[in-house]
């Protein structure tokens, strides 16, 4: 059956992006918007006791000015999660639209509304803003001292929430004589997602509804949080989601969209635009959670594990957002990619006076693979052993069923990849060549797996919706609830729907804007679920109208339907393989039919109660200059079993994206505070150090196609793995090089200079 | 959509002392890569602008008859590097211009704006201290011009006068005859960066390529100003072509320089980098001078 | 304040045209908002990220940093200007495309001005001369590395070396 599936199709959407003229939300907003300024809180956590307006009132082209004593007391979600019918695993509800207690610095307090960018402006710096101050705290076990400043008071001791893991005896075991005892404290950074296009949405009224359009990956959930925000039924929100630049999960937030929505409320419907600046974007939309680990690894001699003790702290920030979730996924990565009969875990999420951490890519796995992966190279230098062949002993095996989310290890991924991954960096030549280097320039290779899962079931609802409609032509408008932001899927899409109907892939017009008055519902780009989940609902759905197609083929071709089917845009009988009419003709029988008019057309849901594994690895080759603190990557490799490629070339692509990240989360990214201000220091694009072309070598990106089972296209998770492992691999090369084992994360020649310091290197 | 009050754009080189006179709150505006930053951030939010940058006059890179390479202020830093007579005389500014930002940037950066801001970290600042570059300003009175180090006054701070505005950047011969150097930016990143520490070395060698007959260096973001390190200069004067020079050399910045802590960097980290930039700068112009390390 | 207003007359995207611009405007204002070239994209608007770069008198500029003013006389060129009046896409818009070096595609226009400005150079260059001439540019999907290929093959093709 399979046509397009596997085949590097050209991107759907790439003729218009490279033409110019791909419309993304600012650049489809009326001239005529008002225009909006927010005026973010300078202090990094109190109560704001008065906002005084008059001065800025005054200037020529302000329309109106609202403060944190204007909004509704109506506290609302953010998170792009599923809803709960569940109220005890919904998220929680502490944001409002503009806030009284600030609680980062960056926090929203006003909003000005003027008719030009400039008056918004010069009436923001007049806006003045008094507080009273209370103490804050930016770290995230110093926040969970008893004398901490509270943040929320529903949080004592600003846990947003407390997870452990108890297997085995962790205590009894770790007692067993002979045991080595590996510890390690690993540190991972606040950082940013940095998509090119900040978060920008505009909202206006018509027929008493709100229309908002976003730059986001979630409409559907946009929708609810904004009906939630402002206390409305969710069907008075429409939000269209038009091309995205970018979201890394950022976007996986409900961000200024109620704000925007209420606005146009207090306007009269006109059209107001909410427009994030850069520096916005990195403080005051989402960061990627910093997580501080504590591993304590017992191993015996042969190298099995004889029991772990994981702690993780994750930095949550000024508010709740996908919270608990994040760290609770990176803790669950421990037990099983190296299994132990003896594992005691907890993990905490706290809040602090930071910017607040949601969704990024990895959710969880970045931070946990800097942590796991660092330790499992720690404790293969402890047993004197070589980490590649020491992973293959410990490394979750075939088989391998997980019993919570009954996730199953199908084939020996983890060592087709390495092996993979070995051969192509090679590994073992580059690993004996850089033993005993001595000299300022020294170089090394090394490694790191990564585990993770695909979209978020049994945890949440995985449902996928799809509509189908048959055009006079043969060809067919095809949209589902999973949303194009860059990564690809609507082209994977389009290839799925032409070989599930039968039809030419030119002959699918993905629907690209989604619109949630017309968009079928599905929660939006997360999980790196987009490919393995819409799989099923647009199989289902491609399964109902090629039925329909058929019944209908009944009637023109007077042959029994067993016989017919549906070819390439034509309907053949198999029996003779005579092509009888094209699709077309068809359909166009079908809508103008004297006799019986029909409109083909299909829709479906598809709830998924199955989940996947998708791992990889990456290895690493560095040049570490000693006396400069630096090091400079020479190659670097990625593999990925992510199932059976629907797309080989946007795959690869995709892998690119994500290693760049992870380079970047390994060497240079780090987004910084003022901890006498808690004032975040480097929120623009020249003082974060996002990679630049300069920054890398040639990006390889490597497949193992183990077809995924439960799959109806054999695929699973890509979007986010690819930025799971990089940092690490590049930080057990560094200790391949210099001996010396660096836990913090970025290894900014900063953070070398210190270690390199303290090793006697310097 | 700038804050801006108003904006005089100036024709001439005479247009733009008679608007400097006239609107004596007026910021100079050449390429706009910083001032237009900063006007965006608030700092200079509606101030009124006077734009040079539509003077072509001061553009481009000529060869004086006494040998002197004058730069017009508004030469960008992209032409500076493919400029010809840069090439041959002073590569090393041409290098050091073309680590500025990234390409757009140096396509509308200038050398003027560079060195006017008076920034510590300016790109091309390092390497004109490192080759006794000389400023022209011209004002109502004509025209002036000052070394380089005498130009910058503080952090931020030059000497220009009301009424001037600087119009070329000079290298007099005796400073580049024979001469070759090396420039090396420190940063985070390989482009879009800018300096941690910048080090500009120079050396002219003996007939015999066997000792140093001058050596001079110069420094971006070792204090609030760029600055020349008299100690180093002189620990490597008259010295042999030795692993020794070298050492004594780069050490002896540590007499010159004074970074501080910030974030960006700490004093410690600023003080070991810029040893060893000193250090590799120094052999570098020695290679690039024809002579090799005993 | 009563705004003040310069008429400018330029060539943008091989058009002369007349317009009274807001001094306080910069040529991605113009160009977005006057002339509805929206392929000019908005990602720092300080010179960080190179969304806004556009071609003036052949030299690549970003174009937030750049008054509107400044654009009396020049020559401007932006991302709507590649294609052919009959609708065939540039080489190396379509090098982009079979590259699959376009993702969410915001950088991509500025991108590919930075790459006219590198192949109307008419020379060589090598990976790494290209990797420096593209560095204006950030782009978090792709890792660049697509981008390079893009850039390399339409370069080698006009050169006829593929």
């Amino acid at each position: 059956m399979s046509k397009t599936v596997g085949q590097s199709m050209l991107r759907v959407d790439a003729f218009d992006k490279a033409a110019g003229r791909a419309k993304y939300t600012d650049d489809l907003c009326d001239r005529s918007a008002l225009v909006t300024r927010i005026i973010h809180s300078t202090i990094a956590h109190g109560m704001v006791k008065r906002v005084d307006t008059a001065q800025a009132e005054q200037v020529p082209g302000v329309v109106k000015i609202f403060t944190c004593f204007d909004v509704p007391d109506l506290p609302f979600p953010t998170a792009g999660h599923p809803w709960s019918t569940d109220p005890h695993h919904q998220d929680v509800a502490d944001r409002l639209l503009l806030n009284r207690h600030v609680r980062y610095y960056g926090d929203e307090v006003a909003v000005v509304v003027a008719e030009d960018e400039v008056s918004a402006a010069q009436a923001a710096r007049l806006v003045q803003v008094e507080y009273d101050e209370y103490p804050f705290v930016l770290d995230v076990q110093q926040a969970m001292a008893p004398d901490a400043p509270q943040i929320h008071t529903e949080y004592p001791g600003n846990i947003l929430a407390h997870t452990q893991i108890r297997t085995g005896d962790y205590e009894s075991a770790c007692k067993e004589p002979g045991l080595i005892k590996v510890e390690g404290w690993y540190d991972t950074p606040t950082v940013q997602h940095c998509h090119i296009e900040n978060h920008v949405c505009s909202a206006y009224m018509e027929g008493g509804r709100i229309t908002v359009t976003s730059s986001t990956q979630i409409p559907h959930i946009v929708r609810r949080v904004c009906g939630q925000a402002l206390g409305i039924p969710w069907g008075k929100v429409r939000i269209i989601k038009p091309y995205i630049g970018g979201g890394f999960g950022n976007k996986q937030d409900a961000l200024y969209e109620p704000l925007c929505a209420w606005l146009t409320t207090r306007l009269g419907g006109r059209l107001v635009k909410v427009d994030c600046s850069r520096e916005e974007t990195f403080v005051s939309n989402r960061v990627r959670h910093a997580i501080r680990t504590h591993i304590i690894s017992w191993v015996r001699p042969d190298g099995s594990f004889a029991a772990r003790k994981i702690e993780c702290f994750s930095n949550q920030g000024g508010y709740a957002s996908h919270g608990h979730g994040i760290v609770a996924k990176g803790m669950g990565a421990f037990p099983q990619i190296y299994p132990c009969p003896n594992v005691e875990g907890d993990a905490y999420t706290v809040f602090t006076n930071r910017p607040s951490a949601g969704a990024m890519r990895g959710y969880g796995i970045p931070q946990a693979m800097w942590a796991g992966e660092s330790h499992i190279d720690d404790v293969a230098r402890a047993l004197g052993r070589e980490p590649s062949e020491y992973r293959r002993q410990i490394v979750m095996p075939q088989g391998y069923v997980d019993p919570f989310s009954k996730n199953e290890n199908y084939y020996d991924t983890f060592r087709q990849v390495m092996d993979k991954g070995m051969a192509a960096i090679g590994y073992e030549k580059k690993r004996k060549e850089y033993e005993n280097q001595t000299g300022p320039v020294r170089r090394g290779v090394g490694m790191a797996l990564f585990w993770y899962n695909t979209a978020v079931w049994p945890i949440s609802l995985e449902s996928s919706s799809c509509r189908m409609v048959l055009n006079q032509d043969g060809s067919v408008q095809v949209q589902t609830g999973e949303t194009e932001i860059g990564q690809g899927c609507d082209t994977a899409f389009a290839q799925m729907a032409a070989d599930a109907i039968g039809i030419p892939f030119g002959d699918v017009h993905i629907v690209s804007t989604q619109d949630t008055d017309v968009t079928p519902f599905g929660t939006g780009a997360y999980a790196s679920r987009q490919t393995y989940i819409g799989g099923f609902a647009l199989r289902q759905t491609a399964q109902l109208l090629r039925d329909r197609i058929l019944t209908y083929a009944v009637e023109l071709t007077r042959q029994m339907k067993e016989n017919l089917d549906l070819i390439n845009g034509r309907i053949v009988r198999i029996t003779d393989g005579r092509e009888l009419m094209t699709l077309g003709e068809l359909a166009t029988e079908a809508l103008y039919s004297l006799t019986h008019s029909q409109h083909i057309t299909a829709e479906s849901t598809y709830q998924i109660k199955n989940n996947a594994y998708s791992f990889g690895c990456t290895f690493a080759e560095v040049e570490v200059d000693i006396p400069m603190c630096k090091v400079k990557l020479l190659n670097i490799v990625n593999v990925h079993d992510c199932g059976k490629l629907i797309n080989p070339a946007l795959a690869e692509a995709q892998v690119h994206g994500g290693m760049s990240m992870g380079i970047g989360y390994g060497l240079s990214e780090q987004l910084l505070f003022d901890e006498r201000t808690g004032k975040p220091l480097n929120n623009n694009l020249l003082d974060y150090k996002l990679s630049t072309f300069m920054d890398h070598p040639h990006l390889q990106a490597l497949f193992v196609e183990n077809p995924e089972p439960t799959s109806p296209y054999g695929t699973k998770a890509l979007g986010e793995p690819p930025a799971c492992s990089p940092a690490p691999a590049i930080r057990n090369a560094v200790l391949q090089a210099t001996g010396v084992a660096v836990n913090n994360a970025p290894m900014t020649p900063h953070v070398l200079f210190a270690r390199f310091k303290a090793e006697g290197l310097l | 959509m700038y804050d801006l009050k108003a904006l005089y754009e100036a024709q001439s080189v005479q247009d733009a002392v008679r608007l400097r006179l006239e609107h004596p709150q007026a910021q100079i505006l050449a390429g706009g890569t910083d001032v237009l930053v900063q006007m965006r951030e608030g700092k200079r939010a509606g101030k009124e602008l006077i734009s040079i940058y539509g003077i072509d006059a001061l553009r481009g890179v000529a060869l004086e008859e006494d040998g002197t390479i004058r730069i017009g202020s508004l030469t960008s830093f992209s032409h500076i590097t493919k400029d010809p007579i840069i090439q041959k005389y002073i590569n090393v500014l041409g290098e050091a211009v073309d680590m500025v930002g990234g390409p757009q940037i140096r396509n509308a950066g200038t050398i003027g704006g560079n060195t006017c801001n008076g920034v510590t970290s300016a790109d091309s600042a390092s390497t004109l201290f490192a080759w006794d570059a000389v400023v022209e300003l011209t004002g109502g009175n004509g025209v002036r011009k000052l070394p380089i180090q005498d130009f910058y006054i503080s952090a931020g701070k030059v000497d220009i006068r009301p009424d001037e505005i600087q119009t070329a950047v000079l290298i007099p011969k005796a400073s580049y005859e024979s001469c070759f150097g090396h420039y090396i930016k420190y940063a985070m990143r390989n482009a879009m960066d800018i300096a941690t520490t910048g080090c500009s070395v120079n050396v002219v060698l003996s007939e015999d390529k066997k000792s140093i007959v001058r050596a001079r260096i110069a420094y971006g973001v070792a204090g609030p100003i760029p600055l020349r390190c008299s100690h180093a200069e002189a620990a490597a004067q008259g010295r042999s072509l030795t692993e020794e020079t070298a050492e004594a050399f780069s050490s002896a910045v540590l007499e010159d320089i004074h970074p501080r802590d910030s974030w960006r960097a700490s004093k410690a980290f600023r003080e070991h980098i810029a040893v060893e930039l000193a250090k590799r700068g120094l052999k570098e112009s020695i290679r690039l001078a024809g002579g090799e390390l005993a | 304040m009563s705004n003040q207003y310069k008429l400018i007359r330029c060539t943008i995207n091989g058009k002369t045209v007349e317009r009274m611009v807001d001094v306080r405007a910069s040529l991605t204002d113009m160009l977005r908002n006057d002339f509805r070239l929206t392929s000019v994209k908005k990602g720092c608007e300080v010179g960080e990220c190179g969304a806004c770069n556009v071609l003036i008198n052949g030299e690549c500029f970003n174009s937030c940093l750049y008054l509107a003013a400044w654009a009396d006389g020049k020559n401007i060129r932006t991302a709507e200007d590649l294609m052919a009046p009959d609708g065939e896409l540039a080489d190396i818009q379509q090098a982009f495309i079979d590259e699959a070096a376009i993702q969410c595609g915001f950088c991509t226009p500025g991108f590919l001005m930075t790459a006219v400005e590198i192949l109307e150079s008419g020379k060589e260059y090598t990976d790494e001369e290209l990797r420096k001439l593209l560095s204006g540019h950030l782009c978090r999907c792709t890792g660049y590395e697509n981008i390079l290929r893009a850039v390399k093959k339409t370069m080698l093709r006009r050169l006829g070396k593929v």
